[in-house]
């Protein structure tokens, strides 16, 4: 949990007011719980990344290479010629302030260089000074910084304090987007090594078993089953899902967090209920056994490297396309560079439900689908045998996840869904969700234990409007399609919100599918007592 | 600090300009040759800039979305905030450029009692941002009055509708107040704001400083000095067909005030395409804002994709094809014999 000494109230002892000093001239420090752990030398290595070494953020010696800066300038002259996004970015922002208030970690911390402009201006400042030449007559005057060791452990600190959820990018008059630029950023912090170990440790798993826990293909195998055991437990129904099988019409690919971790294992009980439920014909993959891509929070190139196994393994196993499990940043990767990076994927058939006939145009170049449209269109062709009242212990809304949101634009399908699972259903205040949704705090590979003081500020905007619904209409249940929410939400509302629980939208669609040959559901698939539903004793 | 460097800078424009044309008599070096300059160095630079940029590509299709998806067919898709095509696109960027989208989604957070965060509407910036914007346009066009002959339809056109108050004479246009006023806005929210200010660089004060001296300088010339228009047509059209003269001062009288407003205009000019203004030009090229967002229905071409070092399959069955073959998972190699027990 946070740091001990910081209860909520004090934590929400929030200015929001700049200081004295010019921004330049204000010093950072790392203070605990505001930054991440460097990586170990070992996933570095493993992975092939530059400059693999023992090292400390606190150290005073980060152990860089004598010409370092060379390799920052260099690095950023070749992003500046492969990126219009970062050349444009870099040039046009007019610090107008508009995106000044609409970061969680600005709204959580009031450090005025959480605001997106100032973030980006970390970066900005030493390319005016370098890389144009008003900056390099004029220096200070326009605006330039020199690129000092303290510049970049500042870089460190703040692109590490950005979690790429592109809330700014929405309110910016010319869409500059601060996760570009973070990505930017970190990219350049990687050809010096300086890399944090929540992210590389999973990057290195991921590349090495599939999945970013690092789970053998046995262990996989076996977690799984024994999800299924819970499943039979709850509901009398064995479901069997299969594991790298050839020939199967769907391939189905969803974070591993799913698998292993709570809440999110009942969501993916969820999933593997509605798959028995309609026939459908897929497989798991233990090879491929990872939606999310921490190389998306790394850079491009280890981005393309982690995401090539899913079209590798479709492409091996036969599959005709790909399914995608409820994930925020895996969407993002799927949805807006799979594609690019590692296509075209022309050994695949357009997407086309099995059960439904329904062809999904939306994803006929990609061929992957989302869950939620899978699972709203078969709802809307009732094809799901439903009984809503068995959420009725539950009183849900729905946070957008940051990437399907501003991303994707996710909105419908999973709200299509929720409202047929569900009939109590409360939307949070409308500043707070679809494209102007908060993130949970912890997302691109920050949701690490040592940062609980930053996650607990950047999900603070995000809380207190779980807060408001939760007063207001008695909301308990916070859904969302996104497997670091599940994880990171629940810490989040244990601290701010304790009565709120976290849970994926599959999970109450597995509560409320009503499956052929069930026993009497009088438990959820958390086992918690469903509303109504007394057990008849000895009454077969 | 940025707000006194600025000041001066552009007050040292003032003086330069004035001095230089009523003390030492140059009216040709900054009726003439100044302004020819400016203008090239305008074109040349703005292009080379929108060149530089353009030369980068465009690797991913990463608009960010504002809106429903195109999905299934029955779920409306928002087309202006999330387009799915080329006409979305248009649409999108036309609502951007003409009136400032985005801005107009402008929030502000207040942190209340009880710890609440409170999120209202602000739509100032935006109402003063495209009462600035639109108003230096229209001034701008009306100014082609001094750059054609006959004067066209349209800028009569346009001045009466500017002057529709009829208050004074010459008439006051409505477009030079509420341009005033929106550039005071502008100035006075930078140095009220806490945060606004804490980002503000001289870069942010100076164009507003100059923006606000073209401005005054115009006023004071059309209203108070009320300059010989005859004569600043003459120069001005003389400029236009490329037979620059000064106007004999000894039939008319162009005053000094004319050419500090000239001045400004020109080192606005020169100064453009080096600076943030280039947003004219940048918001056109904006990544997240001109593409559609239908990355999964058409593939985006990376050009400068290239090829990664992957984990195969078969690597991976061959680290781990026994404990795979121990739990009966399909291999693509039988395992070599495996001796009953190992682990």
């Amino acid at each position: 949990m946070a740091d001990k000494t910081l209860t909520p109230a004090e934590l929400a002892n929030i200015d929001h007011k700049p200081p004295e000093t010019d921004w330049m001239a204000t010093p950072f420090e790392f203070k605990k719980g505001t930054w991440c752990y460097s990586a170990k030398p070992k996933s570095l290595e493993y992975l092939g990344m530059p400059n693999a070494r023992e090292w400390s953020v606190t150290d005073e010696d980060w152990k860089l290479p004598e010409n370092w800066k060379e390799i920052i300038f260099n690095g950023m002259r070749e992003r500046l010629d492969k990126f219009r996004s970062f050349k444009v970015f870099m040039d046009i922002c007019v610090r107008c302030g508009a995106c000044a208030d609409k970061c969680h970690f600005f709204l959580g911390s009031g450090d005025p260089k959480n605001m997106p402009v100032l973030r980006a201006e970390l970066l900005r400042a030493v390319y005016r000074n370098d890389f144009t030449a008003a900056g390099k007559i004029f220096g200070k005057l326009a605006g330039g910084r020199e690129m000092t060791l303290d510049v970049l452990k500042e870089w460190f600190y703040y692109f590490y304090q950005c979690t790429e959820c592109r809330r700014c990018s929405v309110f910016c008059p010319y869409g500059i987007d601060t996760a570009e630029i973070t990505m930017m950023a970190r990219e350049l912090l990687h050809l010096l090594g300086i890399s944090i170990n929540w992210i590389m440790e999973p990057a290195a798993n991921c590349f090495r078993t599939g999945n970013h826990l690092g789970l053998l293909p046995h262990s996989f195998k076996d977690t799984v089953e024994f999800l299924c055991d819970d499943i039979e437990e709850v509901t009398g129904i064995k479901v069997n899902p299969t594991f790298n099988r050839k020939g199967a019409e769907v391939l189905f690919i969803t974070p591993s967090a799913d698998v292993f971790a709570d809440p999110g294992i009942f969501t993916f009980m969820g999933y593997l209920l509605l798959f028995h439920h309609i026939g459908l014909d897929y497989t798991l993959s233990t090879y491929a056994s990872e939606g999310g891509n921490f190389g998306l929070f790394t850079s491009h190139e280890m981005m393309k490297r982690l995401n090539s196994k899913m079209y590798m393994e479709a492409e091996r196993l036969g599959a005709k396309w790909i399914l995608g499990g409820e994930c925020g940043h895996m969407w993002r990767v799927i949805h807006q560079y799979m594609d690019t990076m590692n296509g075209p994927a022309d050994f695949l058939e357009e997407p086309v439900s099995p059960i439904t006939g329904t062809k999904f145009e939306n994803a006929k170049s990609t061929k992957m689908v989302h869950i939620t449209e899978f699972t709203a269109d078969l709802i809307k062709n009732n094809k799901l045998k439903l009984d809503p009242s068995r959420n009725d212990h539950r009183t849900v809304t729905f946070h957008d996840s940051c990437n399907p949101a501003r991303a994707m634009g996710l909105f419908e399908e999973p709200r299509y869904v929720l409202n047929n699972v569900c009939n109590n259903f409360h939307e949070m205040p409308e500043n707070t969700i679809r494209e102007q949704t908060f993130c949970c705090g912890s997302g691109t590979g920050l949701n690490t234990d040592e940062y609980m003081e930053m996650r607990m500020r950047g999900g603070f905007p995000r809380a207190n409007a779980v807060k408001h619904v939760h007063e207001k209409h008695g909301v308990d249940i916070l859904s969302c399609v996104c497997a670091i929410d599940r994880a990171t939400l629940l810490t989040l509302m244990q601290y701010w919100v304790p009565a709120v629980g976290v849970s994926g939208v599959h999970e109450l669609v597995g509560n409320a599918l009503v499956m052929e040959g069930e026993k009497k559901r009088t438990v959820d698939l958390r086992e918690d007592d469903l509303e109504g539903v007394e057990e008849d004793e000895g009454d077969e | 600090m940025g707000v006194i460097v600025s000041l001066i800078a552009v007050l040292v424009l003032v003086i330069v300009a004035y001095f230089g044309v009523s003390g030492a008599g140059l009216q040709s070096l900054f009726g003439i040759v100044i302004p020819y300059a400016a203008v090239l160095t305008f074109i040349v630079f703005f292009i080379a800039r929108i060149l530089k940029w353009a030369k980068s590509p465009v690797p991913f299709r990463i608009p960010s979305t504002c809106g429903q998806q195109k999905s299934l067919p029955w779920i409306k898709n928002n087309e202006l905030e999330s387009p799915s095509g080329t006409l979305g696109v248009i649409g999108r960027m036309a609502l951007e450029i003409l009136f400032f989208r985005s801005l107009f989604r402008n929030t502000k957070m207040e942190y209340r009692e009880g710890q609440r965060l409170v999120y209202g509407s602000d739509k100032w910036l935006w109402v003063a941002g495209l009462a600035f914007h639109w108003c230096f346009l229209y001034i701008f066009v009306r100014h082609f009055r001094f750059f054609t002959e006959p004067i066209p339809v349209i800028l009569h056109f346009m001045e009466g509708m500017d002057g529709l108050l009829q208050i004074g004479a010459p008439r006051l246009y409505m477009t030079d107040l509420v341009f005033l006023a929106a550039v005071t806005y502008l100035f006075i929210r930078r140095v009220v704001i806490p945060q606004v200010r804490y980002i503000s660089l001289p870069a942010d004060y100076f164009p507003l400083f100059l923006i606000l001296g073209i401005g005054i300088s115009g006023v004071l010339m059309r209203y108070f000095f009320k300059v010989d228009v005859v004569g600043v047509k003459e120069l001005t059209m003389g400029l236009v067909n490329f037979n620059p003269h000064i106007p004999d001062p000894e039939k008319v009288k162009v005053g000094s005030i004319f050419y500090v407003h000239l001045f400004l205009v020109c080192s606005l000019l020169v100064y453009f395409p080096f600076s943030k203004l280039m947003h004219l030009g940048g918001v056109f090229l904006s990544p997240t804002r001109n593409l559609a967002n239908n990355s999964r229905m058409v593939r985006h071409v990376n050009p400068w994709n290239y090829p990664v070092k992957v984990h195969t399959y078969e690597e991976y069955e061959e680290e781990f094809r026994e404990v795979m073959k121990g739990v009966d998972l399909p291999l693509e190699k039988e395992a070599a014999q495996v001796p009953a027990e190992k682990e």
